[in-house]
């Protein structure tokens, strides 16, 4: 196993390096803090051969991942399926289009596996015995399953009024459940109080820097699942906006390796119309990402005050790709989508992603010829309310064949009509 | 024109320990020098070498994001209260 390459903590604003300590702001200038690496030391000893010789799991990428040792938690998370969709592309009219199906990660289905997996590693290193978190659903049932996995105490904070599968799918690892009166800015305002005050490993606060780089995992993965190339584009959800960062810098490390091609990808974000600051942000051409209160069905975005924002905002435009939002009615609508052409059942949150590629696709930002890859990031078990009514009911019959028989030619003669 | 700014913890070592202090100024460019002038060091922590508030530091007058206003040129008036707020990087995805 080869050493870390990890070279310090460095401000995103200022520049001030810090050593690796569980610390995400500036004490200079307030900037948020990135785990910067020493590249050149790995020179020659990281190749496709190399990794495609490790076990399929995120940690195939490990150089790459801010952690000294082995991962002691979440060893198996990640690789997930890169689906080539091609009734999507018939649907869609484009000739090449990819999904990334995160919606069954290992174990909590959603990227956030990927971002824990790290941020526990990350924490047991630095001694924490009690982990903890922030979150808007999918982030509190992955601290708590790989807490549990890991023998580590946890405590996690969400909004009170999120959707029934993501509470159940949080307390039935016998987390610390807290449930707080207001929208996930509310509670990520608390959090940063309580940071301050308990000695946990807060993974989105006081090891923030090396949770988001667990973000990179998904990234790699795609590129290596496309046989080693990028995407020419690829939408992706934002609620933080921190995994369009990450994406973006993923494919930037392997460009820089020599693992792909650069082929100048151009990263487009999505949001919910009902919280939608980045995209507001780039829409009219500003870097100023004004907060807004969300209002949407995709809660798992809601965040109106976006953390990476701005660089969110920055990468977007840099890589010339666009951002655009979609109603509740255009998510419901990608969802179900996605699930009928693909078989995916994602969540609020990928029915977004989809909603705004389709979009993006209409509008001709996103041409219809080359690659596209869709980010997927979560399981829509988890978030059956938003489509509650919307989908067909059984029909409800006797157990007796006459009965079925007069159902079948019923259909029958419908089709026929 | 006597404003009152409320100081955040990390720059109180400035300040003396005071979480609040009141400063002669008519906009809030003026509010920063002024405040520098009795608290030497505290322009740097809140501009850039440009002179521009920092990304992470946020300035509100009465409850407004100063850069929703008009930036340092924002006009402050006699009792305006004054909040200076780093931004802490938090959130998900």
């Amino acid at each position: 196993m080869s050493k870390s390459i990890v070279r310090a903590l460095k401000c995103r604003e200022c520049g001030q390096e810090y050593e690796i300590a569980p610390v995400h702001v500036c004490e200079f200038c307030f900037g948020p803090l990135e785990v910067v690496y020493d590249y050149e030391k790995l020179e020659g000893a990281f190749d496709r051969k190399l990794i495609e010789s490790r076990p399929q799991t995120m940690w195939r990428y490990r150089e790459l991942l801010p952690i000294d040792g082995e991962p002691t938690v979440g060893a198996q998370n990640g690789f997930t399926p890169l689906v080539r969709a091609v009734n999507l592309e018939q649907a869609l009219g484009v000739s090449e289009l990819y999904v990334k199906n995160d919606s069954v990660c290992h174990p909590t289905l959603s990227f956030k596996d990927r971002v824990v997996s790290v941020a526990l590693s990350k924490a047991v290193e630095f001694g924490y015995q009690t982990v903890a978190c922030a979150s808007t659903g999918n982030l509190a049932g992955s601290v708590a399953a790989n807490a549990a996995a890991a023998g580590l105490s946890s405590y996690v904070f969400i909004p009170h009024d999120l959707e029934q599968g993501k509470v159940l799918g949080a307390a039935v690892y016998g987390t610390d459940i807290i449930g707080i009166k207001g929208n996930y800015d509310d509670v990520n305002r608390l959090c940063s109080e309580i940071a301050g005050k308990y000695d946990w490993a807060f993974v989105n606060v006081n090891v923030r820097p090396f949770y988001a780089e667990g973000s990179k995992s998904y990234g790699f993965e795609m590129m290596e699942q496309l046989g080693w190339r990028a995407p020419r584009y690829v939408v992706v959800p934002m609620a933080s906006g921190s995994l369009c960062t990450k994406i973006h810098k993923s494919i930037k490390e392997f460009v820089q390796l020599g693992l792909v091609e650069d082929v100048q990808t151009r990263v487009y974000g999505a949001q919910a119309t009902g919280c939608s600051p980045i995209a507001a942000s780039v829409k009219q051409g500003t870097d100023l990402i004004r907060p807004v209160k969300p209002d949407t069905i995709a809660k798992s975005l809601a965040i109106g005050n976006p953390a990476d924002g701005y660089y969110a905002n920055r990468v977007l435009r840099e890589t010339e790709g666009w951002a655009e939002d979609v109603s509740d009615d255009e998510i419901v609508a990608a969802m179900r989508l996605l699930a009928e052409t693909e078989g995916i059942f994602t969540e609020t949150a990928g029915g977004v992603t989809l909603g705004v590629a389709k979009k993006l696709i209409e509008q001709g930002r996103i041409p219809r010829n080359e690659s596209i890859a869709v980010c997927i990031t979560g399981n829509g078990l988890k978030t059956q309310e938003a489509i509650q009514g919307k989908v067909a009911e059984p029909r409800i019959i006797g157990p007796s064949l006459d009965e079925f028989d007069a159902l079948a030619e019923a259909d029958q003669a419908r089709l026929a009509a | 024109m006597s404003v009152t700014v409320r100081i955040p913890t990390p720059l109180r070592k400035l300040t003396d320990g005071a979480d609040e202090v009141s400063v002669e100024a008519a906009s809030v460019g003026e509010m920063i020098d002024n405040l520098d002038n009795a608290h030497s060091g505290l322009r740097e922590r809140l501009c850039d070498e440009a002179g521009e508030i920092r990304r992470f530091v946020n300035i509100y007058v009465n409850d407004e994001d100063v850069r929703f206003l008009q930036g340092k040129d924002t006009p402050l008036a006699d009792g305006d209260q004054v909040s200076i707020v780093p931004a802490i990087a938090g959130g998900v995805r």
